[in-house]
């Protein structure tokens, strides 16, 4: 089931993740430096995920690890993903409410802002 | 607790060896649940830095302006090199797992040092970065000014949540020098071995832990909407 | 025992037998443990001092209500009612069941001889001692007055109370859950006995797993949260208070993310005892096992969904509410499933009404209406009138006193005999058990009542017009008081005086009662083989009669 017989990554192994590490840090670095707008961060957090990626997968050795553990990785970042997109969809959709409404022509209501 | 451990069998020697405790029927159902305990406490730490990151993406969007007006003041070379360092604190965390399974114990303490001496390198950069802070007057509640002065509200906010983030992970940077400092101890007494080595996998597993959060901490930081 | 395979040397009623009792003497035998039996005495004895300190405020503010101008000052008031929620939610009802009757019985129903990880076992309960510590100084030095809620930017800016040592001691608290959940996870994954399948766990393991994986996933996310209002307490700068450019509002998102989970901290451990006890006194296997125990799951997941429906009334947005509302009718679903699924069980049976039993009946129907009536606050148009009144107040306690409450009390009933191996005097029991439930209904249905003729919560006073029904209700409250002190006497009578308890006196089922009653350091003297499947009451019934 888990690692029972131990598995030993490969020093190669590592001090590739690592060159790959730099790398993306550099890339990541350099691309700030374009103006692309609200693709920034995506951009960013893209080379950041698969970052994340290589260190939970190499270096954590969730390679090796049961499906279990690796449910109880993805369930605190599903959750983690619960709480922003929820609260966020709060603030996204906030100042919908102060859109005109057809009905709401009738400048006593006050709905301007 | 009355563990009465008489030393005659295969079986007894083999528990001392592996630091069986009592209630475990084997050592693999030992590390077993170590390496569970120790995820789930990970995913405790990723919802705790959640909130911060909760927050961090609710206000960026609420004032993109004073956001943008503040990352003249995130050094980004400072930044970069503390990720190159985390990074390598992290190679050399992981070649200390490395060095413990294979029963390396020089190796073992070689490495543990070396992760130790970059996570003190991390610190004291971190420290220039506050210390800088501090010259240009923008520690929130201390020492704080902002120009435009329109923004320093908003400005304000971010740097809050600037120091509220990198404070709490250079916490867990401490601590994690805490952990290292006992692995140095114990390795140095040679408890490990390659039929014991938990403690330093699971160390190892914080350790990560902590370099992933500034993964994410230093783009957000110190690189979206950075002008040149 | 028939669903056991069978486990050599069990003295029954034999009195000098060594238990987990009597094998260490003094106090540092009971400091320094790692057995989770005693480490869930230490929080039985901790949990009922602070329940009896958040009662007695209940008290207190029951007394300001019999007269509609109060009879304290409003500032006093205040406090009062924030001691009493903060006292009952994060140090008696969160860690009520978990704590003590799980901590005590989940290594037991799993067959391991200890919980995962016993010296964080007891580091939690260290930890919970030094939350409650720090709590109780807060209320020492004259208290705090922002409801346990902490709302910023009162609490962060505006409040002349002790919040920071209440919110430090909530904070620390919160640790204390954490490592409890995480022990319970790691426990019921990696430490179950050979043969101890998922789907033969008791119902009482499904829920507290269910309740762990909610204690770990959502306390972290209260304890920052409060860590962040520290700071804008501390600092003036932060990032709640809208003077400052801060949202009020994201103070609450990220307090009810935990914090409506909690109140499914709140009960679905007590949902795990009404399975156990309903199976027990109906001679039955609970209806529905497969259905039961994933309701536990849904609960805990759905729960993370619904937050945003304490926030229908704030400025959080329209659409968003409108998808937290149609989320919190979903959680009735899989609560729905729980209380046909114990009426299926009961349906039937072969009833006994022993004490605990009685309690059972207590908790579905109680918690039947309060899980109903929040079904009138997770609607839009409904909760825009209801909420911040009394209806709210009589809903939540319906769920957590008749609810939770009634079952930890039920559950402890149900396994004092395997705790302390004494059986308590059951006419005086059954007494009580009537008490708690005619004083707990007089004291929140008027309170129903209140919040629908338009009474607002957390007011001193009230216009005379509300006198009868608070009178009525503070004299609920007085009968319900009394109701939780018979108990207490004749639980502590029974330690010495009571009935020695045999093995199994219920003829229930489950490991729990295949070991003597108190069981032993290490529960099992060799570890059990489970060949059956939990509840497997009927075709057995002559062979154990």
């Amino acid at each position: 089931m888990s690692a029972h017989e131990v598995a030993i990554p490969k020093v190669k192994t590592l001090v590739l993740v690592w060159a790959a590490l730099i790398c993306f840090t550099a890339l990541t670095t350099w691309v700030a430096s374009f103006e692309f707008g609200e693709w920034n961060i995506v951009i960013a957090l893209l080379i950041a995920v698969t970052k994340a990626s290589l260190v939970v997968w190499i270096f954590m050795g969730v390679r090796h690890v049961t499906t279990l553990t690796r449910l109880f990785v993805v369930a605190g970042l599903v959750w983690l993903f619960i709480m922003i997109l929820l609260t966020a969809s709060d603030y996204k959709t906030r100042n919908w409410t102060y859109q005109a409404q057809p009905w709401a022509n009738n400048p006593a209501h006050g709905l301007s802002r | 607790m009355a563990e009465t451990l008489v030393p005659a069998g295969q079986e007894e020697l083999e528990a001392q060896e592996t630091h069986l405790r009592h209630h475990f029927a084997t050592p693999e159902q030992q590390t077993d649940a170590a390496t569970l305990g120790m995820w789930t406490f990970l995913i405790t730490e990723v919802l705790f830095f959640g909130g911060m990151f909760t927050a961090y993406a609710i206000y960026r969007t609420m004032y993109p302006g004073a956001f943008a007006s503040t990352s003249e003041f995130m050094d980004v070379r400072l930044g970069g090199a503390n990720t190159a360092v985390l990074i390598c604190s992290s190679l050399t965390m992981a070649l200390a797992v490395r060095a413990a399974q294979l029963s390396r114990r020089k190796d073992l303490i070689r490495f543990l040092i070396l992760t130790m001496i970059f996570g003190t390198v991390f610190l004291v950069i971190k420290g220039i970065e506050y210390h800088a802070k501090w010259v240009e007057y923008k520690v929130p509640g201390f020492r704080f000014t902002y120009e435009p002065s329109y923004y320093f509200h908003h400005a304000q906010i971010l740097f809050s949540l600037y120091f509220y983030m990198t404070g709490m992970h250079a916490i867990h940077m401490v601590v994690g020098l805490g952990l290292l400092t006992y692995l140095v101890i114990q390795a140095w007494r040679g408890i490990f071995h390659a039929r014991y080595f938990a403690p330093v996998e699971m160390i190892g597993l914080y350790w990560h832990f902590v370099d992933i959060v500034w993964i994410f901490l230093f783009p957000l930081l110190y690189l979206i909407g950075h002008k040149r | 025992m028939a669903t056991i395979a069978p486990i050599h040397g069990t003295p029954e009623l034999s009195e000098r037998r060594v238990n987990y009792l009597n094998v260490e003497h003094g106090w540092k035998s009971w400091l320094f443990t790692t057995d989770h039996k005693r480490i869930a005495i230490l929080y039985l004895i901790s949990i009922t001092l602070m329940f009896f300190v958040g009662g007695l405020m209940a008290v207190l503010f029951r007394i300001n209500l019999l007269e509609p101008e109060g009879i304290f000052a409003p500032e006093t008031y205040n406090r009062l009612f924030s001691a009493h929620g903060i006292i009952m939610v994060f140090f008696f009802l969160v860690p009520s069941i978990p704590a003590t009757l799980a901590n005590f019985l989940i290594p037991i129903m799993v067959g391991a001889k200890d919980l995962a990880f016993p010296r964080v076992n007891l580091l939690s309960w260290y930890i919970y001692v030094v939350g409650a510590l720090l709590t109780l100084y807060a209320v020492i030095r004259g208290g705090v007055d922002t409801g346990w809620t902490f709302y910023a930017p009162y609490s962060s800016t505006y409040s002349n109370s002790y919040v920071l040592a209440a919110a430090f001691g909530v904070f620390t608290a919160g640790f204390s859950s954490i490592l409890t959940g995480l022990n319970f996870i790691v426990t019921v994954h990696k430490m179950r006995a050979p043969g101890m399948t998922w789907s033969r766990l008791p119902l009482f393991v499904w829920s507290n797993y269910a309740t762990g994986l909610i204690q770990v996933l959502g306390t972290p996310v209260l304890a920052i949260t409060l860590l962040l209002l520290a700071f804008e307490r501390i600092a003036h700068v932060g990032i709640f208070d809208p003077n400052i450019g801060g949202d009020p509002i994201l103070f609450q998102h990220l307090f009810w993310f935990y914090s409506h989970p909690a109140v499914y901290i709140m009960i679905l451990p007590g949902m795990g005892v009404i399975s156990e006890i309903v199976s027990c006194f109906s001679h039955k296997r609970v209806f529905g096992y497969n259905f039961v125990a994933f309701s536990s799951m849904a609960i805990a997941v759905l729960s993370f969904v619904v937050w945003g429906h304490h926030m229908f009334i704030t400025g959080e947005s329209m659409y968003t509410s409108l998808a937290f509302s149609f989320l919190s009718f979903m959680v009735a679903v899989p609560s729905a499933i729980k209380v046909f699924n114990w009426t299926a069980t009961m349906y039937k049976g072969s009833i006994s009404f022993d004490t605990p039993m009685l309690y059972a009946f207590g908790f579905i129907g109680l918690f039947t209406i309060g899980g109903l009536t929040g079904l009138y606050l997770a609607a839009l148009g409904t909760d825009v009138a209801t909420h911040g009144t009394y209806f709210i107040v009589a809903h939540f306690h319906y769920v957590m006193v008749g609810g939770m409450v009634m079952a930890f009390v039920g559950g402890l009933h149900f396994w004092w005999p395997k705790m302390t191996g004494r059986m308590y005097p059951e006419a005086w029991a059954k007494f009580a058990a009537l008490i708690i439930f005619l004083g707990f209904n007089l004291t929140f249905f008027p309170q129903f009542i209140l919040g629908y003729l338009g009474m607002p919560r957390r007011y001193h006073a009230y216009p005379p017009e509300f006198q009868a029904l608070n009178v009525l209700s503070s004299a609920g409250a007085s009968i319900l008081g009394v109701g939780y002190v018979i108990p207490m006497i004749y639980f502590l009578w029974s330690l010495k005086y009571g009935k020695r308890a045999g093995m199994n006196p219920y003829d229930a089922r489950g490991l729990e009662w295949t070991i003597p009653s108190p069981p032993t350091t290490f529960n099992f003297d060799t570890t059990p083989v489970v060949t059956q499947e939990a509840y497997d009451y009927g075709e057995l019934e002559e062979v154990v009669g």
